[in-house]
């Protein structure tokens, strides 16, 4: 440099303006610019807009289920005999390890009765995820003679959990009852699960 | 680093290259003159061995990508082209599958050596954790490539694993399901999934060579521990890495490619599993999910607690704990060859390991449930309360005076002391 700048002639509060000001853009840019690398990994519009499915039940006769996928996942529907109805209306609150009914058409803290697992008003149908809230496997319990359990509902042959005939988790590791997804009957036999 | 170099460049070219980029210099004072104890046994030489499994993994690895597509309709159908069409496909692939577990005993066996001989103590703890960290890394990268052959045990495994994280959901509501479609990249296991899968199982290998060679460095600052467990101290105690290592590790490699050899032309699928040649089915689980055999013990752990919470934790606690391993012990002697009390707890918690291996194989009911429990109260016994309070009470053997004493016996050890 050809002029020598002495420390009368800096001006102290100005640099560190210049200073802060700098660093506390980059950091925050720097911090910022992770966001996109982060939620690029988030579910994008496309599995988004998969999120509705209809099924006509129709064909159903009492004691059948069937398996339909909604969002890549295997949701159950179980059209009940009333001896099924029954063994689920049977079971006191207090003997269910989660007592709440994990229904998503329902308030987040209503009781795991069997009315409020099954459709509204329409107690012998059942929908509900099939997919088992321990770690994820599908239990067995719909194909005529594969393994329903001690409680005659579904059987999970990962780690062993039990599931009623309401869906509610009875013995085992999982946590939670199985999951009623968002759903409406839309006519006497036709519902849209989303 | 600690050995300094006695190399002296051979020509006037390698005293130019000296000048500016000293590798040579390097290699030869790390790799060719560094004094190594000359009492190492065999369980030394896994140290070597799994050098070269990770270079066959990355190799292989590589050229398997080439053929291989990741997309949930097309890559079960790739990995068997790579089977059937691929010119050597059946020899690459059988070579990285079966060179994964390998690679896995390969490590096992280096980290119980580690164990028995007090590896992880002053001043090598850091050679340690990273050696933890690397078996952290390679876990994560053996499950990542068992997913992309997308069979069915590939998707039921993924299945699993990642629906590990939403534990979380137990302490935070909605937290674990948040974190997991993350991880997915839907509301499901699919194809965004796989592709990251094969993404990272790409990467990671790279990671773990960065970290092998933090490791080999984090060695050659205190140099080689020994089965005697005592420090190099006289002149005859060690020995020029070659050609005394060199041909000791290249003998015990030539062994170990027999065994990999013999897996891999004679019983290519025996540490697999069947299920995994059926093409994965989002709508059926097997009856029997397993994972592949060196993470057996693991799965033990985590199914013999009934709270899916704490068993996540066990899960992952499991091999947290090991790099605590260094704070944990208390003894002062290394090598447990030393240890009258610590040998039993040791040879129990390998039948421990062992057994856990084997139940993690077993349907979850009966009395295979109270033996993991059993066995994984042991596992964390071992390091929780064996290390601290053995260490703290045991009297432990006489050590030799020096390396050389224990090799050659008091006369030429005295010989040795008196010429230094």
């Amino acid at each position: 440099m050809s002029t020598s700048i002495t420390e009368d002639d800096e001006d102290v509060s100005r640099r560190d303006v210049i200073l802060i000001t700098a660093g506390g853009f980059a950091g925050v840019l720097g911090v910022a610019s992770i966001w996109p690398l982060l939620d690029q990994m988030n579910p994008d519009s496309s599995a988004q807009a998969l999120a509705t499915t209809e099924v006509d039940l129709s064909h159903m006769e009492r004691g059948q289920a069937i398996t339909v996928m909604w969002r890549g996942k295997p949701i159950f529907i179980r059209y009940r005999t009333d001896d099924e109805v029954a063994a689920g209306k049977d079971v006191p609150l207090s003997e269910l390890p989660d007592k709440v009914a994990r229904n998503a058409n329902l308030p987040d803290d209503a009781p795991a009765t069997d009315e409020n697992r099954a459709a509204e008003g329409k107690e012998p149908w059942l929908v509900m995820i099939g997919i088992c809230t321990h770690l994820g496997c599908i239990p067995d319990g719909q194909a005529p003679g594969s393994n329903k359990g001690e409680f005659g509902g579904w059987f999970c042959p990962c780690h062993g959990s039990q599931y009623d005939t309401a869906g509610r988790i009875r013995k085992g590791p999982a946590p939670e009852n199985m999951a009623i997804p968002p759903y409406a009957f839309t006519g006497d036999t036709k519902i849209k699960i989303g | 680093m600690a050995h300094q170099s006695t190399y002296q460049p051979s020509s006037k070219l390698g005293a130019w290259f000296d000048e500016r980029l000293p590798i040579p210099r390097m290699v030869h004072g790390q790799f060719i003159d560094f004094p190594t104890p000359r009492n190492l046994n065999y369980w030394w030489t896994f140290g070597g061995i799994l050098v070269f499994c990770l270079a066959v993994q990355i190799v292989t690895g590589i050229v398997l990508a080439m053929h291989y597509v990741a997309s949930p309709d097309h890559a079960f159908n790739s990995v068997e082209a790579i089977m059937r069409d691929v010119n050597w496909g059946w020899f690459l692939r059988y070579t990285h599958a079966v060179g994964a577990s390998m690679f896995f005993i390969a490590v096992y066996i280096h980290a119980f050596r580690g164990l028995y001989y007090g590896s992880y103590k002053a001043p090598r703890e850091v050679l340690w954790m990273l050696g933890v960290l690397i078996l952290l890394l390679m876990i994560t990268t053996a499950f990542m490539g068992y997913s992309l052959v997308w069979g069915q045990m590939s998707f039921w495994a993924v299945t699993v694993i990642t629906n590990l994280f939403s534990s979380l959901d137990m302490l935070v509501p909605g937290l674990g399901t948040t974190l997991v479609q993350w991880i997915w990249g839907g509301y499901a296991v699919g194809g965004p999934t796989l592709n990251r899968l094969f993404a990272l199982h790409y990467l990671l290998p790279f990671v773990i060579a960065g970290v092998v060679l933090l490791h080999i460095w984090a060695l050659h600052i205190p140099g080689n521990g020994n089965p005697a467990g005592i420090d190099v101290r006289l002149k005859s105690d060690s020995l020029p890495f070659h050609p005394y290592y060199t041909i000791k590790d290249g003998f015990a490699l030539v062994v170990f490619l027999l065994l990999f050899a013999g897996f891999v032309f004679y019983a290519p699928n025996y540490l697999g599993h069947p299920d995994n040649y059926v093409p994965a089915n989002p709508l059926q689980t097997p009856p029997h999910i397993v994972p592949e055999w060196y993470f057996l013990p693991f799965y033990a752990i985590l199914r013999a607690i009934p709270n899916k919470l704490i068993g996540v934790a066990a899960l992952f606690g499991a091999i947290a704990i090991l790099f605590f391993v260094p704070w944990l012990d208390r003894s002062k002697v290394r090598s447990t060859t030393y240890r009258p009390v610590f040998k039993w707890f040791f040879w129990l918690f390998v039948a421990d390991c062992l057994m856990l291996g084997y139940l993690g194989s077993q349907m979850p009911e009966g009395i295979y449930v109270l033996l993991s429990r059993l066995g994984a109260i042991y596992y964390f016994a071992f390091f929780l309360v064996v290390m601290p309070v053995v260490g703290m009470f045991e009297k432990p053997k006489q050590l030799p005076g020096s390396i050389t004493e224990a090799v050659l016996g008091k006369e030429a050890a005295a010989k040795a002391e008196a010429s230094a």
